[in-house]
């Protein structure tokens, strides 16, 4: 069962395994762009989980603890964020960069101890006999508790979204704040609930990499899955199972081509790699037309700040 | 010379110099800038061009202001403009900490002629007053090379790479010529991951190779993250790179090689305080004490240890060179003759592989 020297069942354990973080930050951003705010800080709020949830899981010993101690971390920045664009009606571009920056700077500033330290083990999901499996088992049952959870978070935003009345309203405030406002609906504080979201998702696909993934704290760690992640929603045009997909086409290009150089294939690299990159350029450009803009389903008023006295 | 007493014979200059002897050229206080590609807290590359700048803070006291640092500068136009930033500031000595600054650091120079820059690993020297410096880093590669082909028992070794530069393919070749001299079965798988830092991507090449079959990892990346990945897999083992990371002692990490500035860096701002700075072009290595080996741990058997300090001590004492003939090119064709050594120049613009390692470099 290998092609070209490459084991798919390895292949595909290894590359879920690698979307993990990217995936959860975007299904939080695709929360947050849901209700209408755009949150350039993707990437900032990422390593400021990386570093609370390092952070917390070296003190506690607890790799569980460390997850939470990320999600709050980062949510905690993005609560700054949150006062900045929806209390102060700052701009919402203009802050999610400064986020970013604000992000790396600090997590690198709380890591200075930190740097060296292993934490605490992620241990796997005991499946029992189940991962021993021939291919499912390498497959599905063989991952940290993480793995299944996010995917579990992406069914459920999706469910939430789509059937209940908190994401009818939420997608209505995304879409048109006047309308949601007229309503009767607290535009404001359903913002900042979606935006602790947000945070709270990329700080534990942050401390997915500090803890799990690499795992040690570095400054920088992130390198750029914050950007990607942002990419993801956009290619995803907005629909959670598209962001599942998204993340392991990403994650799976990036695991594939190191396993092809790995196995000894004679394969141009460079296009391989820069393939997620390439496909995200065209999704917007395709997007930033107008016609494009309504048929990828973007928010109405994503980005449009919102003052109940307009 | 050793590090101790290089600094002995910098701080005997600056007594000369200060104790009575007025030399016109000389100065009595240097502010020495560094330019960093990543963060001090990388753990590697970065972190020991720092550790550099505080030997050099602890050499000179207050002869010197060494605080003036810029972590994370990308290479290209945003260089240029930091470096112009530190010129304008009153930096008399500027040392720019990686290749990709190359060009940067002659454009800003030619437009500042009294001060003095430094630029790492490159080769450009427009101006009179950029010089250029370097460690024989393959000479560290060399004894990696002979305790990767030692270890391994899958006889598959993993290189991390990351860009195709010279510097890079020389560790390359070093690495393989040594391991394959110790066990002519081994082979050597290169990954290219095209970045200096980016502690995933780095332990998601070392996972690829793993699942390859691989058992002994070389890295030219800058972070931990590839041993770490190793400390995963039980019989794994990797090498600390720039940095000795010891942290994961004794196994994966077995032994290292260390980057140490602090004796350039220390002389190069000790001749500019007495006056007898000129224009270098360095490339110093075990002998100087720029390229050190970390403790070999007790993972290694003995008779490998003994084996690999005997080459290290035979590098360093200047009786063996890493690359001596017969060594041909990877298309079979001859590149040094039995007995030859390569000359510094094939060295600085290597570009191919030597016979025996599988793929291509990408172009």
């Amino acid at each position: 069962m290998d092609f070209g020297g490459i084991n798919p069942a390895v292949l595909v354990a290894s590359l879920m395994v690698a979307s993990v973080p990217i995936m959860l930050a975007a299904i939080g951003e695709l929360v947050v762009e849901k209700a209408g705010v755009l949150n350039l800080g993707v990437e900032g709020m990422m390593i400021m989980g990386a570093i609370c949830g390092f952070i917390t899981a070296v003190q506690t010993g607890s790799p569980f603890l460390g997850f939470v101690g990320g999600a709050v971390g980062a949510a905690g920045l993005s609560l700054v964020f949150a006062v900045l664009t929806q209390v102060l009606q700052a701009n919402q571009v203009a802050t999610g960069l400064a986020l970013t920056l604000f992000g790396l700077g600090l997590s690198s500033l709380m890591g200075q101890g930190y740097v060296g330290i292993k934490p605490p083990l992620t241990s796997q999901v005991p499946f029992g006999p189940l991962a021993d499996l021939p291919v499912l088992g390498r497959i599905l049952f063989n991952h940290d508790p993480m793995v299944y959870l996010s995917i579990i978070i992406i069914a459920a935003v999706w469910a939430v979204l789509k059937f209940s009345r908190m994401g009818l309203v939420l997608r209505a405030v995304g879409e048109s704040h006047d309308a949601a406002h007229a309503l009767g609906y607290k535009v404001t504080r359903i913002r900042i609930l979606a935006i602790l979201f947000g945070g709270a998702m990329a700080g534990l696909g942050g401390a997915y990499l500090s803890l799990v993934r690499v795992p040690q704290w570095t400054d920088g760690i992130t390198a750029g899955a914050g950007w990607i992640a942002l990419a993801i929603v956009v290619f995803a045009s907005w629909k959670p199972w598209r962001v599942l997909i998204g993340a392991y086409l990403f994650g799976g290009i990036s695991v594939l081509q190191l396993n092809l150089q790995a196995a000894g294939a004679r394969i141009p690299v460079e296009y391989l790699s820069m393939s997620p990159y390439v496909i995200t350029i065209i999704v917007l450009v395709i997007m930033s037309s107008g016609k494009g803009r309504a048929s990828m389903n973007a928010p109405a008023a994503l980005g449009q700040n919102f003052h109940a006295s307009r | 010379m050793n590090r101790r007493t290089l600094m002995a014979t910098a701080a005997l200059g600056l007594g000369l110099v200060f104790g009575g002897t007025v030399n016109a050229a000389g100065m009595d206080k240097v502010k020495a800038c560094f330019v960093y590609v990543g963060p001090v807290g990388d753990g590697g590359w970065t972190y020991q061009h720092d550790q550099g700048r505080l030997a050099v803070i602890e050499a000179f006291g207050d002869k010197v202001d060494a605080t003036t640092y810029q972590e994370n500068v990308p290479e290209g136009a945003d260089a240029e403009r930091v470096l112009t930033q530190m010129a304008l500031s009153g930096c008399n000595i500027i040392f720019t900490t990686s290749f990709g600054y190359m060009d940067a650091t002659n454009a800003v120079a030619a437009k500042f002629p009294d001060i003095k820059f430094e630029h790492a690993t490159g080769y450009k020297r427009d101006s009179d007053n950029v010089s250029t410096y370097g460690a024989r880093f393959y000479e560290g590669r060399a004894v990696i090379g002979t305790i990767a082909g030692r270890m391994t028992k899958s006889n598959k070794i993993g290189y991390i790479a990351s860009f195709p530069i010279p510097e890079v393919i020389r560790g390359i070749n070093s690495t393989f010529l040594h391991a394959k001299k110790v066990n002519p079965d081994a082979t050597l798988s290169v990954v290219w991951a095209y970045t200096w830092f980016d502690p995933a991507k780095e332990a998601d090449a070392a996972k690829a190779l793993i699942e390859q079959g691989v058992d002994v990892i070389v890295q030219h990346t800058d972070s931990t993250a590839p041993l770490a990945e190793a400390a995963k897999t039980p019989g794994v083992i990797g090498f600390g790179q720039a940095s000795d990371m010891a942290a994961y002692k004794p196994s994966p990490r077995v032994s290292s090689i260390i980057d140490n500035w602090a004796p350039y860096y220390v002389k190069r701002i000790g001749a500019l305080l007495d006056g007898s700075y000129a224009q270098v072009d360095s490339w110093e290595g075990i002998s100087a004490g720029e390229v050190e080996i970390g403790e070999i741990t007790d993972a290694v058997p003995a008779d490998v240890k003994a084996e690999a300090e005997a080459l290290r001590d035979a590098i360093g004492a200047g009786t063996y060179h890493p690359f001596t003939g017969p060594i041909n090119k990877q298309d079979g064709s001859a590149w040094l003759a039995d007995g030859v050594t390569a000359p510094d120049g094939d060295l600085l613009g290597m570009n191919f592989y030597v016979e025996g390692i599988v793929g291509d470099i990408p172009q």
